[in-house]
């Protein structure tokens, strides 16, 4: 099972309402996965010399001030922190790859969940109410949003295989199906020198697109590539500074609908989460093609 | 006219109450409010209703439908009509993948795409499709007839049995034992018959025929060394 959502706003005086208008969408898709939930939210970009990293902890109540101080005085930068729920975004001008060795290297058990300009990811075990409610969601502005209700198939219920996945910056992903051959392309992956956090296939198709990226790749190659290499049924939505991008595998049967009007364009696996969405009954309604890729907001 | 409203009853009391109606109800018309892409709206109808549904629907509208003509305006999720055994169900907007699944018969009309698989095991449905339809559609199709006023994707009608299929466009590929065929007067009479069900423009004369090669569904003796 599982359940994706992704709204884009195309009408910029929308933007306050996004949390409002996205919260409907995660929840109609709760029985598809009521284990997990995650979201990205793209909002509040950061400025060209500065990072902005989502970074989350198993413990509630874990002391960010101590990663804040560290960081300023082991790589001489300035950081602010901003603790939402048992995630923490941290806005740093110190370099990215040096913020991740020193996190792994002094602080090993705080997970780096997504990393860019203006993305910031939170997920959660738990339903998509209450992981929605946790993180404050409901208020939050932004251009565009993608989610996702985990019912694991594949890996444990745990924080760390909630979806999205990170791919790199400001980009993620979100994933309904499942790989057959994720076991093989991870240890092809980890010579490549690719880390992995847990046992979950979504993982390891983020973290090829991140190694195509990396290799520098467009989207839309590394999207082009992944239908050759990664085998087995999916649906993938990708969000992108941007906007996002919507791929099925060639056989295509993990549902997929997409609808669009003047004011926004939605993907979901089933029409009911788009439905509440205003508007709705008069959009555009389309279920996506297989093999094909579809973008918003360029980037691709 | 009769309303129901999904908001206020729910799918179950849609069906319940659908279902609840003598064969021989005078209320026969029923116009359904606020589907809001709802799986299973008007499942199993089997008297001889004129529901229209005004919006978008999820999964399975019109499942097993006898008798009934259901009018759905706007969306169609997966598995539209599936196992439909008679009556109509039209669908205003494009169809999400499966639609007219397994249907026995009855007329099953979309007037924009369909998805994949449309008519995937049908066994006496007739399908018409105003625009195209996407990989696999008519997969094992053993009986009816499914037309295809735009373009087919990918291997269409494989390991076909009986089905009778007509494209107006392009055939991205045929499946495995699917053949084009020889459009005879009955084929232009059945045809004619169909676009006109289906209220379409379409003249026969512009559509051809795929159908079963018949070279699969038997045991062929030369194959033997194949198992």
């Amino acid at each position: 099972m599982c359940g994706i959502v992704g709204l884009y706003l195309k009408n910029p005086k929308l933007k306050p309402k996004l949390g409002k208008m996205f919260k409907p969408m995660i929840i109609e898709m709760t029985n598809r996965g009521p284990d997990s939930a995650g979201v990205a939210i793209y909002r509040n970009p950061v400025k060209k010399a500065e990072t902005k990293f989502s970074l989350a902890h198993n413990d509630g109540s874990y002391d960010w001030k101590k990663i804040d101080v560290g960081l300023e005085k082991a790589l001489r930068c300035d950081c602010r922190i901003k603790k939402i729920g048992n995630h923490c975004i941290l806005v740093t001008n110190a370099k990215e790859p040096a913020v991740v060795a020193w996190l792994k290297q002094h602080h090993p058990e705080v997970r780096v969940v997504g990393s860019g300009h203006t993305i910031e990811i939170f997920k959660e075990t738990g339903l998509p109410a209450n992981v929605y409610d946790k993180f404050n969601l409901d208020e939050a502005s932004g251009t565009h949003m993608i989610g996702h209700t985990r019912m694991a198939t594949e890996s444990a219920v745990t924080t760390a295989g909630s979806h999205p996945f990170a791919t790199g910056a400001d980009l993620c992903l979100v994933h309904n199906g499942s790989l057959s051959n994720h076991n093989r392309l991870r240890e092809n992956l980890r010579r490549e020198g690719i880390d992995f956090q847990t046992e979950n296939d979504t993982e390891v198709a983020a973290a090829y697109m991140t190694w195509k990226l990396r290799s520098g790749a467009t989207l839309k190659q590394a999207l082009e590539d992944g239908l050759r290499d990664l085998d087995g049924f999916y649906t993938f939505l990708v969000g992108t500074a941007d906007g996002f991008a919507v791929v099925r595998d060639p056989i295509a049967c993990k549902h997929a609908v997409m609808a669009e009007t003047d004011d926004w364009v939605a993907m979901a696996t089933e029409y009911r989460a788009i439905a509440h969405l205003p508007g709705a009954d008069d959009a555009k309604i389309w279920e996506p093609e297989p093999s094909m890729i579809y973008t918003w907001g360029g980037h691709a | 006219m009769n309303e129901l409203d999904v908001k206020t009853v729910g799918v179950r009391g849609i069906n319940l109450h659908l279902n609840g109606l003598p064969k021989n109800t005078n209320e026969k018309h029923w116009v359904i409010k606020n589907p809001m892409g709802q799986h299973s709206i008007a499942v199993g109808l089997s008297a001889p209703l004129q529901v229209d549904i005004n919006g978008h629907v999820g999964f399975y509208c019109g499942g097993m439908n006898a008798h009934a003509e259901l009018t759905i305006h706007g969306h169609a999720g997966v598995g539209t009509a599936e196992n439909m055994m008679s009556g109509v169900v039209w669908v205003k907007g494009n169809s999400s993948e499966s639609a007219g699944a397994t249907g026995n018969g009855g007329l099953l009309v979309i007037d924009g795409d369909a998805s994949s698989r449309c008519g995937i095991s049908m066994k006496g449905i007739d399908i018409v499709v105003g625009g195209n339809v996407g990989h696999m559609s008519a997969f094992m199709g053993q009986r009816g007839n499914l037309v295809i006023c735009g373009d087919a994707g990918d291997a269409l009608g494989d390991s076909i049995y009986e089905a009778h299929l007509y494209v107006k466009g392009k055939v991205a590929s045929l499946g495995a034992d699917c053949i084009e065929k020889e459009m005879r007067s009955e084929h232009i009479s059945e045809l004619e018959r169909l676009l006109k069900a289906a209220k379409r423009r379409e003249k026969p004369a512009e559509f051809r025929r795929y159908g079963s090669a018949r070279k699969l569904y038997n045991f062929s003796v030369d194959h033997a060394d194949a198992y």
